[in-house]
């Protein structure tokens, strides 16, 4: 190149202002827009708008399930019956959407030493908790799972890769896998309702279909009138889920961990 | 050019060869496809030649709409209302997938997925 070192000195300085206005230019671009999407908080899966008026709960009324352990099979073969969901020969296959475990299962951040007998000898049930910020939401690669306005926590199974991320950030256990082709173990075939296909992960729905139809999910109803389990708006203060909140203590599982879930029981 | 007898002897096989797709099935198309429409109803949700045409991308409106929005709103034809849903709507009218479903799809050679899970009526 032939150039002295004068007009050298000139390229190089006007290139260097060039450069860093250049870059200033584009930052003040860029934040621009970035001001723009700010407004939606960033992860949890809280892109979505939150309902004001409904958040749907759940409470459990854990000493009517030790008084009468029959409403607990009720409430699971309700729940499975109406949603096709399979029974598989084998444990490591298992899917469930509500299932009835023990009280130190389930509530593993409460002291366990020198349990009461009740609690020793019956259990409760548990299911998704549908939580306000729910960490399976948050991790889902394609969102499959997210969570509708009224606060139910849904999943799209057509949008599932069975990636299993979920599965790994929900803290109470609450999702399973079709590991095999559930079709063919499914007992009684509800044919309103589609099956699952191998690979996709599913659990609880708070029976949406149900729900956003005005009626009450399935377990709710198989226990019927023994009030084991009150389904409702939560932001409705005079609902009756809200009355029993007011008027009896509950607890809910693991509550250190800021899911924010809407399923209460009763102790 | 050197030995133009050989090369355009094998550039004619090679044409011939890569062109098999084109030539090999002639004539053999076989008869469009004779679909078992549905006794009771007179109309689809859409125009005949709109459904034929937009039905895959319906059903994934209707996906959408009804899981993602939640919106389960019913539409009203001929003053009943239908659901937005494959197994609720279309699958109840058109009652053999055997026999109008999969007698395009075999035809055209389209695998779609949706009764792996949406349960196809009971042939």
């Amino acid at each position: 190149m032939d150039t002295n070192r004068r007009n050298f000195l000139k390229v190089a300085g006007i290139s260097t202002l060039a450069g860093l206005g250049g870059t200033t230019i584009v930052n003040r671009l860029v934040a621009g827009v970035d001001e723009a999407h700010a407004a939606a908080p960033a992860g949890s899966g809280v892109e979505r708008k939150t309902s004001e008026t409904i958040r749907y709960g759940l409470v459990i009324d854990i000493k009517k399930f030790h008084q009468d352990p029959s409403l607990g099979e009720k409430a699971v073969n309700a729940c499975h019956q109406i949603h096709n969901v399979p029974k598989f020969p084998e444990k490591r296959d298992e899917i469930k959407w509500i299932w009835m475990t023990n009280f130190e299962n389930a509530f593993v951040e409460s002291p366990n030493l020198y349990q009461d007998e009740a609690n020793q000898t019956h259990q409760l049930p548990i299911l998704c908790n549908h939580c306000d910020n729910p960490p399976c939401v948050r991790v889902c690669p394609t969102k499959a799972t997210y969570r509708y306005e009224d606060g139910i926590v849904g999943m799209d199974y057509h949008r599932c890769i069975g990636c299993r991320f979920c599965m790994a950030a929900c803290p109470y256990g609450s999702r399973s896998f079709n590991w095999r082709d559930p079709q063919a173990y499914i007992e009684n075939i509800n044919r309103d309702y589609p099956a699952r296909t191998r690979g996709v992960v599913e659990k609880c729905n708070f029976c949406v279909e149900r729900v956003q139809a005005g009626l009450q999910p399935a377990c709710v109803e198989a226990v019927g009138d023994s009030k084991a389990l009150v389904f409702g708006n939560l932001k409705d203060p005079h609902s009756e889920i809200r009355q029993i909140l007011k008027e009896k203590q509950t607890i809910q599982r693991n509550p250190s961990l800021g899911t924010i879930p809407s399923v209460f029981y009763i102790v | 050019m050197y030995d133009s007898g050989k090369i355009i002897a094998g550039l004619l096989i090679f044409v011939l060869f890569v062109t098999i797709p084109v030539w090999y099935n002639r004539g053999s198309a076989g008869a469009v496809p004779e679909l078992e429409l549905p006794k009771d109803a007179t109309t689809c949700v859409l125009p005949a030649a709109e459904i034929r045409a937009e039905h895959m991308k319906l059903l994934n409106v209707w996906r959408d709409e009804v899981l993602r929005d939640g919106d389960r709103g019913t539409f009203e034809i001929d003053g009943k209302q239908y659901q937005k849903s494959l197994m609720l709507t279309c699958m109840k009218c058109h009652t053999s997938k055997v026999r109008f479903c999969d007698r395009c799809h075999d035809y055209t050679s389209v695998n779609p997925y949706c009764w792996n899970c949406h349960l196809a009526p009971v042939e």
